[in-house]
């Protein structure tokens, strides 16, 4: 299909200001996003609040409005520029927040403006809880057991389908004040009742936990013609319940066979197709049980996200330019690929090397909750990430850990150990395994240094596990740098 | 110590890794090729289509998920030998069994790891696909050089006899009256037996050699071409058997892989050796009826040249990365086929239609 010519102007949503679980990634693809538009003819008009951004450059856009992201501002926008349409997935949840609030206020359909690339039906299905479970079900796809209550007896009948931990969130308050994590019958009357309270609609959703469990990610994108090519699988060396935005992540994933990665794949398809995202990438999370393979699907985001960025990187395939062609009309198969230049984007990116992603956290900005801030959950606590690229996940993994710039040259060995476990006495170690056995439990921001620690002290790669979840595979890899350390000094200490 | 073993190339390239697998053999010779599947190791291993080839990943990290029971798309592996870039030292998956280097062991496959597997690529991708020999021996690479230069080559090859079944044999239906399809044997994977069954077939499969008088007594709906290794037109008795076949316009037929080029054949078309082939799961191929995109699992060195081929067939799929040929039908007879590989097994699961497309021309 050739590009759309019914419509001449665009009015592309920035990501706003640069916040934790919000990075610059957004400014990359909105910056992609103008250029590429332009170079198609159309008329640019950007607004984002944010001037410390590449996108808000004089040469960016056709016009540029640097306001902030609220209904209001973009109505006036639309009122002078009169755009044709409004390509809200390049700007984070900020911008798609914003154009279906446009959408609730009937100001698009005031000026006759149409949403491209995914439609407000599209992003409510994605967005609603109950929306995408209910899709989800619709399309024979599991998620997490569980549902919404709004007494604690309905909340009681739910729990033999829930099983321990069971997790308990509040609807509607902020922050997900009030929810927890039961263990016992005891726990859950008690949180399920303080949840009810706290909810200002007296409903709480009561679900399965997966915290532990494996978690995986694919990038797809789909275009006008319903061609759909998963750009990049991505595996979480964090299991499930570590913010992906605070996880190590890993492209292509690892630990899957073709048969699961197959069904995860054709997954994916069914859920971009069932949300109904026209054009563009989308991110789809998945939870694998270790134990059994059991495969839940997460949640989805039908826009460009942090993930897009990563995998973008990580392939070569530019997801977001490629997303604003499909927004306006071309399809995957017109498009050709940036790299080979003579074949179309219509593939699937194949990789011959590992990439690995750390995210670097700067704890010491937050006075005052130093001591508990260091603890990772579903709550992203990053500031930046850093990407490394290597033959072996090994290779990646070290050259991201030096280039995180936190003076760490790798996974130790650089004379900056918190723990000289080799310089220790016995009763040191078994002193210092105390404390490394409690910072395993929880999630620290430091986790790859411990887990070393524990290795170093004698602690089995089962024995790790069975605290952190951690897969094995990844868990063997870090054992073989631990071992190859102490090959190198052993080899220092002969010459 | 992990033992030392070498690669060495009709061009006198040299690779030096560490074996794995069955590391007592001596060495093991073939057709060096290469697949971008990033996963499915163990399908790729034991589909009869790579006799005669050592098969080396792209992907570099390969074992990670192990081996087990359930992969296998044949009885055992048919791989000449394999190559990869880095072997896990452990395996972590809730269904694998063993890891891959026992599976080979077992199974008598000698392999390589810890060798510039990119390097090699990219010698196969700009000179073709090159014979070579992996050894464990210590004799010199003159002496190892001058036994690959005596390995058969490609062109020229029936394999099909190495790998087909024995015996015939049926595999029942799970409708009442489900319709019967023979399946002929040029070295079938699993799955696509499973598929058939799947969407409601019942199947009797048989031997490469078979002709069309053992397939007429059968009685069968419809006709199925299996998937094969080796060059097609050296596959003279199959062409032969499939020619009466395609005469006989009796019988609905579907080709999938070596069978859409005997299929060629017979219909008096030619086929010609790709450089590198195609091997992988993330081919894109166009549905020149509906425009729609297939992402599809490729395995072929030999391809079919369109040029050559009769007016009453037309084509049907294509290729997007180099525009060669992918399927096509006939266009007065039920009779189609396709190059790459609907039955997946690694790969990806949209090009399934296709099976259904072939239910439906069993009347």
């Amino acid at each position: 299909m050739p590009k759309r010519t019914d419509i001449k102007s665009i009015l592309i949503i920035g990501s706003g200001p640069i916040v934790i679980g919000q990075g610059c990634e957004f400014d990359y693809s909105g910056a992609q996003a103008c250029k590429v538009l332009r170079q198609e003819g159309y008329r640019v008009i950007l607004i984002n609040s944010n001037p410390a951004t590449i996108m808000t450059d004089p040469e960016m856009a056709d016009a540029t409005y640097i306001e902030p992201i609220t209904p209001e501002y973009i109505e006036a926008i639309i009122a002078k520029e009169r755009p044709d349409a409004i390509l809200p997935t390049m700007g984070g949840q900020t911008a798609l927040n914003a154009a279906m609030k446009l959408n609730e206020l009937g100001i698009l359909e005031k000026y006759g403006v149409e949403l491209i690339g995914a439609k407000p039906d599209a992003i409510k299905r994605a967005e609603d809880r109950e929306e995408f479970l209910a899709t989800m079900t619709a399309i024979g796809l599991e998620m997490a057991r569980g549902g919404f209550v709004k007494t604690t007896d309905e909340a009681m009948q739910l729990i033999d389908l829930v099983g321990f931990p069971a997790i308990i969130r509040p609807s509607f308050t902020l922050g997900g004040t009030g929810g927890g994590i039961a263990w016992n019958l005891e726990e859950f009357r008690d949180i399920v009742q303080k949840g009810l309270d706290a909810s200002p609609v007296t409903q709480v959703l009561v679900e399965e936990s997966v915290i532990g469990w494996k978690e995986f990610e694919l990038e797809v994108m789909r275009d006008m013609a319903d061609n759909v090519v998963i750009i990049c699988s991505i595996e979480n060396f964090d299991p499930m319940g570590v913010h992906t935005g605070d996880s190590i992540t890993v492209a292509p994933a690892q630990t899957l066979s073709d048969k699961e990665y197959q069904k995860m794949r054709d997954a994916a398809i069914k859920v971009i197709r069932a949300i109904g995202v026209d054009t563009g990438g989308s991110n789809i999370q998945f939870a694998v049980n270790p134990a059994d393979g059991r495969m839940l699907v997460i949640e989805m985001n039908p826009r460009v996200s942090r993930s897009s960025a990563l995998a973008s990187k990580a392939t070569g395939f530019p997801i977001a330019k490629i997303a604003a062609k499909l927004a306006v009309g071309y399809s995957l198969d017109e498009i050709p690929n940036d790299i080979t230049k003579l074949t179309p984007s219509c593939f699937e990116p194949t990789i011959d090397y590992c990439v690995v992603k750390i995210p670097r956290w700067d704890f010491e900005k937050f006075k005052g909750i130093e001591a508990t801030s260091s603890q990772l959950g579903v709550q992203m606590k990053s500031v930046g990430e850093v990407m490394a690229f290597g033959r072996t996940f090994k290779e990646a993994f070290q050259k991201a850990i030096r280039s995180l710039e936190q003076s760490r040259y790798g996974l130790g060995s650089d004379g900056k150990d918190e723990f000289e476990i080799d310089e220790m006495s016995d009763v040191e170690k078994i002193r210092t395994m105390e404390i490394i056995r409690e910072r395993l439990g929880q999630r620290r921001s430091d986790m790859i240094f411990t887990i070393r620690y524990a290795m170093k002290l004698g602690m089995s790669r089962e024995q790790i596990f069975d605290i952190t979840k951690i897969d094995p595979w990844f868990l063997n890899q870090l054992e073989q740098i631990v071992r190859r350390e102490g090959e190198l000094r052993q080899a220092a200490a002969l010459v | 110590m992990k033992k030392q073993a070498r690669l060495v190339l009709e061009n006198g390239v040299v690779f030096h890794g560490a074996a794995f697998g069955a590391t007592g053999k001596d060495r093991t010779g073939g057709e060096v090729v290469f697949t971008t599947s990033i996963t499915g190791y163990q399908e790729i291993l034991t589909d009869p289509s790579y006799a005669g080839q050592i098969v080396t990943m792209t992907n570099p990290l390969i074992g990670n998920y192990g081996a087990n029971n359930d992969d296998l798309e044949s009885r055992k592996p048919f791989v000449s030998g394999f190559i990869i870039r880095e072997l896990a030292e452990e395996y972590s998956n809730w269904r694998s069994t063993e890891s891959i280097s026992s599976f080979l062991s077992e199974n008598n496959i000698l392999a390589i790891e810890g060798i510039d597997t990119r390097k090699l690529v990219r010698i196969l991708r700009s000179q073709g696909a090159l014979r070579g020999i992996v050894t464990t021996e210590s004799v010199s690479d003159k002496a190892i050089l001058d036994e690959v230069q005596k390995l058969p080559i490609m062109t020229g090859l029936d394999l099909t006899k190495g790998v087909t079944t024995s015996e015939a044999y049926e595999i029942a239906g799970t409708l009442a009256n489900a319709p019967h399809v023979v399946v002929i044997d040029y070295g079938i994977k699993q799955n696509i037996l499973r598929k058939l069954t799947a969407h409601g077939a019942k199947l009797t499969v048989m031997p490469s050699t078979v002709t069309y008088d053992e397939i007429k007594d059968r009685k069968p709906d419809g006709i199925f071409l299996s998937n094969g290794p080796g060059d097609p037109e050296a596959v003279t008795d199959g062409i032969e058997t499939v020619k009466h076949l395609v005469e006989g316009k009796k019988y609905p037929i579907f080709g999938i892989c070596l069978g859409n080029q005997l299929l060629s054949l017979a219909l008096g078309g030619e086929t010609y050796k790709l450089k590198f082939g195609h091997r992988g799961a993330n081919h894109p191929v166009k549905n020149l009826e509906t425009g729609k995109i297939e992402i599809t699992s490729q395995n072929h060195g030999f391809c079919v040249n369109w040029d050559t081929m009769p007016d009453s067939c037309e084509l049907t799929h294509l290729n997007l990365n180099d525009n060669t040929v992918e399927g096509f039908r006939h266009k007065e007879l039920p009779i189609f086929a396709v190059q790459y590989h609907p039955e997946a097994s690694p790969g990806p699961h949209e090009s399934d239609y296709l099976f259904t497309q072939f239910m439906q021309t069993l009347a």
